[in-house]
């Protein structure tokens, strides 16, 4: 595949993109899709610009961890198809795959964004386990951003199956109203830094010609509760500074999105 | 107790409701979404690119099928993605099923991939699967013959049906699920398989029905391709 690395770093620093938006500026339209799949617990479709990912929860009541007795679980696991790009070949995960599914679960972890201990149903015998699978349909770039906002959309969607309490069969056809006991709704934005110019929302050109990149995790109290820097190039501390102020705003226009949705 | 009213109320030859687009992953050389009933599928074509050395033929290109359930697309727990048995056959038989109409002679030494992944599935997966596919590969521009429209016809209970569900494949009686793909000038069978018992008699009428019942899916087929490539 050929990319525009070249044209993109040399209009990084007269202030432009290829594609002709601002630094500052996400692909339109940003596009949120829920009940995407009846067969999952909860399900959502997002498209930011060409970029399109789904993602699907599906539920199973396990016996806890033996150091979290009286806690359920979450699994967030992404795919990138090989449907979804001719980069991506079939098989197993690869690190750019384990990447995106680990900052993303540390996104909703450590902002502690799921009460756990209201999926154990029996201390030390029965909980909830929640996972989610990300994929990948078309990647036009900045999977990041599109990978977290769809997860906590279908967490969102997502309601309980009825189960038997005694064996704990979990009817998969029945449907319940209960939701998931979220706390916490934490978004994350990428911020690049191309030959001096820091920007959002990269097409996969951009993404190629990056320095380094810095994503951002933050729930609706602007609490940061996820970091990855990613890239060769080091970051000075008011980089950094100045990366964070820019993805805390446009995690807002993100929240605001997925809020009037 | 014959089954004389079909679980969701369908007639014998009556169809789920279908919804078939083109051009649906930009990054794609050739893709297809379509959706019968609760099954849905993608579909992208790749290629034709460089075959693998160990794989190229030098005398003609390769065409090759990548079956997926989404890890929610099923009834049930979650499917834990990866290789399995029973994808790499429905792989295998897409490709004959679309092979017949498929002309990859011009393109030695490469390979044309099909991807089809299922977001959400009630039985008729790999049918879906073909008919998107057809739309696909055409979408790609690959040189092609014709068209194929793929359907499941069966019995259940001593009823010949076409577009069997879940339920309608899991009924508490005699049932079998055949899926058929059906080459639509020549109307000869590309696929055929069955899961279940049935009588020679019933078969030859579940098969007369999806020669009959997949002109709808071609017509849903163009019509899709047409909006395409139209110009506005």
């Amino acid at each position: 595949m050929i990319r525009n690395i070249q044209a993109v770093k040399d209009l990084a620093k007269q202030g432009k993109r290829l594609d002709a938006r601002s630094f500052s500026e996400y692909r339109s339209p940003v596009t949120i899709e829920t009940s995407v799949s009846q067969t999952a617990e909860g399900s959502a479709k997002v498209q930011i610009g060409d970029t399109i990912v789904m993602a699907g929860v599906k539920l199973s009541l396990e016996k806890p961890y033996n150091d979290t007795p009286n806690e359920g679980g979450i699994m967030i696991n992404v795919e990138l198809l090989p449907l979804s790009s001719p980069d991506y070949d079939p098989g197993p995960p690869g690190i750019k795959a384990v990447e995106l599914a680990r900052v993303t679960d540390r996104s909703i972890r450590e902002a502690k964004a799921i009460d756990f201990k209201k999926l154990c149903i029996r201390k030390g015998e029965l909980a909830w386990f929640i996972s989610v699978d990300i994929l990948t349909i078309n990647d036009a770039g900045n999977l990041f951003d599109a990978i977290c906002l769809a997860s906590l959309v279908a967490l969102n969607e997502t309601r309980l199956r009825p189960f038997d309490e005694a064996t704990g069969v979990v009817d998969y056809k029945g449907t319940t109203d209960t939701k998931l006991p979220i706390l916490k709704q934490p978004l994350s934005v990428t911020v690049y830094k191309i030959n001096g110019a820091l920007m959002v929302d990269p097409s996969r050109d951009e993404e190629e010609a990056l320095d380094s990149r810095l994503t951002v995790a933050a729930d609706e109290d602007g609490i940061i509760s996820a970091l990855q820097k990613g890239g060769s190039a080091p970051l000075s501390v008011n980089e950094v500074s100045e990366m964070v102020d820019l993805a805390l705003t446009k995690i807002g226009e993100l929240r605001a999105i997925m809020e009037k949705k | 107790m014959a089954y004389n009213k079909r679980l969701d109320g369908r007639k014998t030859k009556e169809l789920r409701e279908m919804e078939a687009r083109s051009g649906v992953i930009p990054n794609a050389d050739g893709s297809a979404y379509f959706r019968v009933g609760n099954t849905v599928v993608y579909v992208a074509v790749y290629g034709p690119r460089p075959a693998p050395r160990f794989l190229a033929n030098p005398t003609k290109g390769i065409l090759r099928f990548h079956y997926n359930m989404m890890p929610f697309s099923g009834y049930g727990s979650r499917i834990r993605p990866g290789h399995k048995r029973r994808s790499q056959e429905i792989g295998k038989v897409m490709t004959g099923a679309l092979e017949p109409v498929v002309d990859l002679s011009k393109y030695p030494n490469t390979i044309v991939d099909v991807f089809v992944e299922l977001p959400q599935t009630d039985a008729g997966t790999r049918c879906a699967a073909i008919s998107a596919s057809s739309i696909a590969l055409a979408d790609a521009g690959i040189p092609m013959t014709d068209m194929v429209a793929s359907v499941a016809v069966g019995q259940v209970d001593g009823t010949v049906v076409a577009d069997l569900t879940y339920n309608e494949e899991a009924y508490d009686a005699i049932v079998s699920d055949i899926p058929v793909a059906v080459i639509h000038g020549s109307k000869e069978i590309s696929l055929l398989q069955m899961d279940g018992e049935i009588k020679k008699e019933d078969l030859i009428t579940a098969l007369d029905m999806a020669v009959e019942v997949t002109e709808e899916i071609h017509r849903l087929q163009v019509e899709a391709l047409t909006k395409r490539f139209m110009v506005e």
